[in-house]
C-alpha cells in the first residue's frame, strides 16, 4: 500500500510541477496535438487532382494571392456596403412615411374614441413609434446586406478571407481562424462569440471572444450607414455621395479590424500570453450559390430573427422613452433632466446627453440607439414632418447642434462600446467566467470613451467642434 | 445485430458516441438503435441526451449519444458533459464519428478522446461525400498511426455498419487490445505528467485515466481541481456510471 497521499498533496504536487514547466503548458500540448494530427492526416488522406477543379485553383490563385487577395477582399466588402447604402434609402423613407401616417391617423382615431391622452400617447407615440422606427430604419439595409453577405458565404469565399488574413493574426499572437469568427460577427456578435469554438487553443479562443465586438454587427450597421448617409454624403458632390458614404462605413470597419488586431496584440502580451498556434485551413471548393437557401438563411434566419429581437426590445424602450418624456420634473421632463445631467460628460466625448441616455436605454440591443436618440429629441410633441433623411438632418443639425464631430464620434462610439446584453450573456456562457465577461465590457467601453474623448479633444484644440 | 431500445435497464456494455457537430453522429446512432430510444436531459443540465440499445453477438449494448463537440478542452457545457462521461462514465468503448471530408479537424477530437481512454474506435463517416470531392481516406493507414481501429462508413446508407459493429464489439469485449497514440509533448511535460499520474493512480487505484487527470491538473483545470478538493472525484466515478438516473427520461413508447 502506498503511503497515505491526500488529495491536497496531489494538488500541491501539480502546482509545483507546473511551476517547473514553461508558461504555456496548454498551448504546448495543443501544438503537439496539431502537429501529430497533421502528420497522420497527410499520410492517410489523398486529394485527387481532378477532385478540385482547375477553375477553382485558378480562382484561388487570384483571390488568395499576396498581391490581389486583400484588395479584392476590400473591394467585395465595399461593393456589398455600397449596394446596401444605395438600395436602402428609398424603401426606408417609404416605410417611414407609411408607418408615421398610420401613427397619426390611429392616434387621432383613438382620441376620437375617447381614450385618455396618456394611453394614446403611450401606445402610439411610445410603443408603436419605437417599433416603426426600428422596422423602417433596419429592415431595408438588412434585407439587402444579409442576402449579399450570404452569397459570399455560400460561394465558399469566407475561408479565403481567413487565409488572406492569417498572417496578420499570427503577427499579433492570435489565431488565423479568428477572422472567421469576425465574419460571423458582422451578422451578430453573439454568433461570432459562439463561433470561436472552432479555435482549440483556449488562449486564442479567449482573444477571439474578447475582441469580437469590434466587428460592427448588423444591429450597428444601420447606425453607421445612416450616419454616413446623413453627414458624410452631403459634404460631397451628388455623384460621389454614395461612394463617400460607402468609404466611410468601410473605414469604420477597417478601424474595427485595426482595433481588433491591437487589442489582440495587447492581450497576447499581457493577460493571455503565448505564441500563435499552427493550424491547417481547408479551402473548400467553390459552390454554386443556392438561391433558395440564400434567401431562406438571410431573410428568415437572419433578417427576421434580428428584426424580431429588435422589435422585442424596441417596444419596451419606446414605452420607457415615452414615460421618461412625460414625467415632468420642475418644468422639464425626466428625459430632459437625465439628458441634461449626462450632457457635460457627453460633450466631453464629442457626443451629448441625449446620445448617452439613448445608449443606456439601448443596452439590451444596439439596434435601437439611433431610433432612441430621435425619439428623445422629438420628445412627446406630435411629429409634424415625416422622418425622411432631410428632415432628420435638419432636426439633428439645426435642432440639436450636431456637427461632423458628433456623427464621427457616434460612429466610433457605436463601433467600440460594450457588447449588447445578449452578447455579454453569451460571453459568460462560453467562458464561464465573470472575470473575462467583465473584462470584455471594460475593454470595449474603455476604448470607446478613450477614442471619442481623444477625437473630441483634438478637434477642439484645432478650433473645430 | 438486433435493435433493443426498450430493455435498457439490463445491459452488459456501454458504448459512447462522440464526434464533431455535423458528422452524421445522429445517423449512426439511429442506424444502431432504430427508433426505440430514450431521450431526456443530462442530469442537472438542459442538454438533451439520447440513449438506445442493441444486441450484438449475444451482448446487450447500451449506446449513449454524447453532445457534438470540437474538443474536450474548453469549458462549454457540451464539452464538459462529453468529457465527464468519457472520463468517469467508464464506457466500454467510445466511437468517435468523424467527417472524411474534414478529417484533420475531426482527428483533433479523436486524439483528445484517446488521451482519456484506450477503448476507441474511429468511424470515418461521409466516405461517399469525400469520394465525390476527390478526397480519398486510407483508413488502414489511420488505424496503424492511431493505434485504434478506423472503419470507413456511409451511415446514410448503412454501408460499413457491420464492420463498425465488429470493431466496437472487439474493443468493448477487450478481445482487441488497442495501442492508442499519445501526444507526449516536450520532455519536461512528459516527466511532469508521468510523476503526477503515478501519484494520482496511488490515490485513486480504480481510475483508468490518471494520465489524463494529470494533464488537466498541470494545465490548471479549475473544475478538476475542485473535484479533487471536494472529494467529488469518487462521486463522479459513481455518478457518471449511473446511466439511467435523472427525471425526465422518457421512452419512445410514452411510458414516462
Amino acid at each position: 500500500m502506498a503511503d497515505t497521499i491526500t488529495p491536497q498533496d496531489i494538488l500541491e504536487r501539480a502546482e509545483g510541477l507546473r511551476a517547473t514547466l514553461a508558461s504555456g503548458f496548454r498551448d504546448e500540448m495543443v501544438k503537439s496535438l496539431y502537429a501529430e494530427v497533421e502528420r497522420i492526416t497527410k499520410r492517410a488522406v489523398r486529394i485527387d487532382a481532378q477532385g478540385r477543379s482547375d477553375l477553382d485553383q485558378r480562382i484561388d490563385r487570384i483571390v488568395t494571392s499576396p498581391v490581389w487577395g486583400l484588395p479584392i477582399m476590400l473591394l467585395l466588402l465595399a461593393a456589398v456596403f455600397w449596394v446596401t447604402i444605395v438600395g436602402a434609402n428609398v424603401p426606408s423613407a417609404m416605410l417611414a412615411d407609411a408607418f408615421f401616417y398610420l401613427e397619426e391617423k390611429a392616434a387621432a382615431l383613438f382620441t376620437g374614441w375617447g381614450f385618455p391622452w396618456w394611453l394614446v400617447g403611450f401606445l402610439w407615440h411610445g410603443v408603436y413609434r419605437g417599433l416603426a422606427w426600428v422596422v423602417s430604419v433596419m429592415l431595408p439595409p438588412m434585407a439587402i446586406f444579409f442576402p449579399l453577405f450570404t452569397i459570399l458565404e455560400d460561394l465558399g469565399y469566407l475561408p479565403r478571407v481567413a487565409f488572406n488574413l492569417d498572417w496578420l493574426f499570427k503577427r499579433v499572437g492570435a489565431h488565423g481562424k479568428q477572422s472567421l469568427t469576425m465574419a460571423m460577427g458582422f451578422g451578430c456578435n453573439a454568433a461570432g462569440v459562439i463561433a470561436a469554438r472552432v479555435i482549440e487553443s483556449p488562449r486564442e479562443r479567449l482573444i477571439a471572444i474578447l475582441t469580437n465586438n469590434f466587428v460592427p454587427c448588423n444591429g450597428r450597421f444601420p447606425t453607421l450607414i445612416l450616419l454616413a448617409t446623413l453627414f458624410v454624403a452631403p459634404a460631397f458632390p451628388a455623384g460621389l455621395a454614395s461612394f463617400a458614404a460607402t468609404g466611410t462605413v468601410l473605414g469604420v470597419v477597417l478601424i474595427g479590424v485595426l482595433v481588433t488586431l491591437l487589442v489582440s496584440w495587447a492581450l497576447s502580451r499581457t493577460v493571455l500570453q503565448g505564441e500563435a498556434s499552427a493550424f491547417t485551413l481547408e479551402l473548400p471548393s467553390y459552390r454554386r450559390p443556392n438561391i433558395g437557401r440564400i434567401l431562406y438563411t438571410s431573410l428568415i434566419d437572419r433578417t427576421v430573427f434580428v428584426l424580431w429581437r429588435a422589435i422585442l426590445t424596441a417596444a419596451p424602450a419606446g414605452a420607457v422613452i415615452w414615460i421618461l418624456g412625460n414625467i415632468p420634473v420642475g418644468g422639464q421632463t425626466l428625459a430632459q433632466e437625465i439628458a441634461a445631467f449626462l450632457n457635460p460628460f457627453g460633450l466631453l466625448l464629442g457626443l451629448d446627453g441625449v446620445i448617452l441616455l439613448a445608449y443606456i436605454i439601448a443596452i439590451p440591443a444596439n439596434e435601437i440607439v439611433v431610433p432612441t436618440i430621435m425619439m428623445v429629441y422629438m420628445g412627446v410633441g406630435m411629429m409634424t414632418d415625416p422622418p425622411d433623411l432631410e428632415s432628420l438632418h435638419t432636426l439633428l443639425v439645426d435642432g440639436h447642434g450636431w456637427t461632423m464631430l458628433t456623427a464621427v464620434n457616434l460612429m466610433l462610439f457605436s463601433l467600440l462600446h460594450n457588447p449588447c446584453a445578449t452578447t455579454i450573456l453569451t460571453i459568460y456562457k462560453e467562458t464561464k467566467s465573470y472575470r473575462w465577461t467583465f473584462l470584455s465590457v471594460v475593454i470595449t467601453l474603455g476604448l470607446a470613451f478613450l477614442a471619442t474623448f481623444t477625437t473630441a479633444s483634438v478637434v477642439r484644440l484645432l478650433g473645430g467642434g | 445485430m438486433k435493435q433493443m431500445g426498450l430493455t435498457l435497464e439490463k445491459f452488459d456494455k456501454v458504448v459512447a458516441l462522440a464526434g464533431n457537430p455535423n458528422t452524421g453522429k445522429s445517423t449512426v446512432f439511429n442506424r444502431l438503435t432504430g427508433l426505440n430510444q430514450h431521450t431526456g436531459n443530462w442530469p442537472g443540465k438542459t442538454v438533451s441526451r439520447a440513449e438506445g440499445g442493441f444486441l450484438y453477438e449475444g451482448v446487450r449494448y447500451k449506446l449513449v449519444d454524447l453532445p457534438g463537440t470540437y474538443s474536450l478542452l474548453s469549458a462549454s457545457q457540451d464539452e464538459e458533459i462529453a468529457r465527464n462521461f468519457i472520463l468517469f462514465g467508464q464506457p466500454d468503448c467510445v466511437v468517435v464519428v468523424s467527417d472524411a471530408t474534414a478529417l484533420e479537424r475531426n482527428l483533433n477530437l479523436a486524439l483528445q478522446v484517446m488521451e482519456i481512454t484506450d477503448r476507441v474506435v474511429i468511424a470515418v463517416n461521409l466516405m461517399d461525400e469525400a469520394e465525390r470531392k476527390g478526397i480519398r481516406v486510407d483508413t488502414r493507414s489511420l488505424s496503424r498511426d492511431l493505434g485504434v481501429p478506423a472503419v470507413p462508413l456511409v451511415a446514410r446508407t448503412g454501408q460499413g455498419i457491420p464492420e463498425l459493429l465488429t470493431a466496437t464489439h472487439a474493443v468493448a469485449s477487450g478481445r482487441l487490445r488497442t495501442k492508442p497514440l499519445r501526444v507526449e509533448g516536450t520532455p519536461g511535460v512528459r516527466r511532469a505528467v508521468s510523476l503526477l499520474s503515478r501519484q494520482i493512480q496511488s490515490l485513486y487505484p480504480d481510475l483508468p485515466n490518471a494520465r489524463w487527470l494529470a494533464i488537466r491538473l498541470l494545465d490548471g483545470d479549475a473544475l478538476i481541481q475542485q473535484a479533487i478538493r471536494d472529494g467529488e472525484l469518487d462521486e463522479f466515478v459513481h455518478a457518471a456510471g449511473r446511466v439511467d438516473e435523472g427525471a425526465g427520461v422518457v421512452s419512445a413508447e410514452g411510458n414516462a
